[in-house]
């Protein structure tokens, strides 16, 4: 994505490339096509603010009296965001959160974020269960979450929510302390050279891509 | 004597006493069952023995070595702790990372060693790789203990074993228990769990010991039993002979 932002938005086979590599790789990873279709979903707010430009951008001097600026901002936009969600869904089609934290941790991330991301991963599915119960709970007694009324038992539910989250949080410190927590997480396994090789295939077609467009401008 | 207590006094902040001259002592390999209604002080009086409280008053003992800030660390390696809640216990990304977190902050040699061993121990070998939430209620109670056992602790101290537990999940872990070879203080309300287990209770009311001896003895004695506000499931007469 480093060089995605780097690269002009006239280098139009650049894109091409980076989407060219992109498409393989999800290909290569069988990531199902109805989950790329999901992804790419997220950034229609900024294809209806992107379609826009041509028609409020400066002097419309190009094609069916539409501004030839505002077609290249568009284009900006709509591409740079189209391979970032493709990244973003490649990249969560095939890494578990759990080991996107270890990647992080590897990458010398401050232990004490990788400390609270590692919990997050590990207690969101708790807490979100113990919601759901609440839920149900209410909703066995009666309760229709669509009215009004139920806003402020809504408010309540998620404050006690809060409250046995950090009780949850207290408990979990003793149970850390008790075995010799001293603030630092142990290191995740060491990644394998081969391992190493695989992450590093994009990023490396990215800067070759990335080279050749600074040579030949497109 | 692996655990010593003498003259232990408690008070919560709020003005609560929660232990008033409590004295025991714990041989090697003894199986202790910890019993008293809520709130007589069990969980205080388990919370002192890996120094997450520290005493007021009296001293704690573990393997000969009064705990105190400097021997805080090993203390916290000799006793393991297993909290009620295994949600609470094992909070890392799989079991096997859970289980060595121990042995990783107490730079214990051969770890991976140590997680096998531990995990075999509880008959959860298979599941090493697993993420905790995956498993079942009896499944991550048995790597709770897991994760403790892989520090080769002097004691272990389990805080309600047996609590939320199915009949066959509950017979299971009572086995595993059985066959592990380590001195054990389980703090419980489920008194024939203690029964199996523990030939040796104490009874904790009001933060004072009000009992220490034969399980059995204390379980048959319908008078003893009633003077504790201890109960046996409905239905449910012990006899002695039923050892």
């Amino acid at each position: 994505m480093f060089f995605v932002v780097l690269t002009p938005r006239e280098w139009v086979a650049a894109f091409a490339g980076y989407a060219l590599v992109l498409t393989v790789s999800l290909a290569v990873a069988k990531v199902p096509f109805r989950r790329v279709l999901v992804g790419l979903t997220i950034e229609i707010p900024f294809v209806l603010f992107a379609v826009l430009l041509p028609f409020v951008g400066p002097p419309p001097d190009g094609v069916g009296g539409l501004s030839i600026a505002g077609l290249w901002a568009a284009w900006n936009i709509l591409i740079k965001a189209s391979l970032g969600v493709l990244t973003a869904t490649l990249l969560s089609a095939t890494t578990l959160p759990v080991d996107l934290v270890a990647g992080l941790q590897s990458l010398r991330m401050p232990t004490s974020v990788v400390a609270i991301l590692t919990f997050f991963v590990r207690y969101v599915d708790v807490v979100a269960d113990q919601y759901t119960r609440m839920r149900v709970a209410q909703q066995v007694r009666g309760m229709r979450s669509t009215s009004p009324r139920s806003w402020p038992v809504i408010a309540s539910g998620l404050a006690a929510l809060f409250v046995r989250s950090y009780e949850r949080g207290e408990r979990v410190h003793l149970a850390l302390v008790s075995r010799g927590y001293d603030g630092k997480l142990p290191a995740p396994p060491a990644g394998r050279a081969h391992s190493w090789a695989i992450a590093a295939v994009l990023p490396v077609c990215a800067a070759v891509i990335f080279g050749i467009g600074l040579m030949t401008q497109w | 004597m692996v655990i010593e207590l003498r003259g232990v006094d408690y008070t919560y902040p709020d003005g609560t006493a929660a232990l008033r001259d409590v004295s025991l002592s714990i041989a090697r390999d003894e199986r202790v069952a910890l019993l008293g209604p809520n709130g007589a002080g069990k969980t205080t009086l388990a919370l002192h023995l890996n120094g997450v409280l520290e005493t007021q008053e009296g001293e704690v003992r573990v393997a000969g070595r009064r705990v105190e800030r400097s021997t805080l660390r090993d203390t916290r390696r000799q006793v393991g702790m297993v909290f009620q809640d295994p949600d609470d216990q094992l909070f890392m990304p799989t079991v096997a990372q859970d289980v060595a977190f121990g042995p990783t902050n107490f730079e214990l040699p051969d770890v991976p060693g140590r997680v096998q061993r531990a995990l075999d121990a509880v008959g959860m070998g298979a599941v090493a790789q697993r993420a905790p939430h995956h498993l079942s209620f009896g499944q991550r109670r048995r790597v709770a203990i897991a994760t403790v056992l892989s520090m080769d602790p002097e004691i272990l101290v389990l805080d309600e074993p047996s609590s939320n537990l199915d009949p066959a999940s509950r017979r299971e872990l009572a086995e595993v228990l059985e066959s592990l070879d380590v001195t054990m203080l389980m703090v419980t309300h489920d008194l024939l769990f203690a029964w199996q287990l523990c030939p040796r209770s104490i009874v904790l009311s009001e933060g004072r010991i009000r009992y220490d001896g034969s399980t059995h003895e204390l379980l048959t004695d319908a008078e003893l039993l009633a003077r504790f506000r201890l109960e046996l499931p409905y239905g449910v007469i012990l006899r002695t002979d039923d050892v």
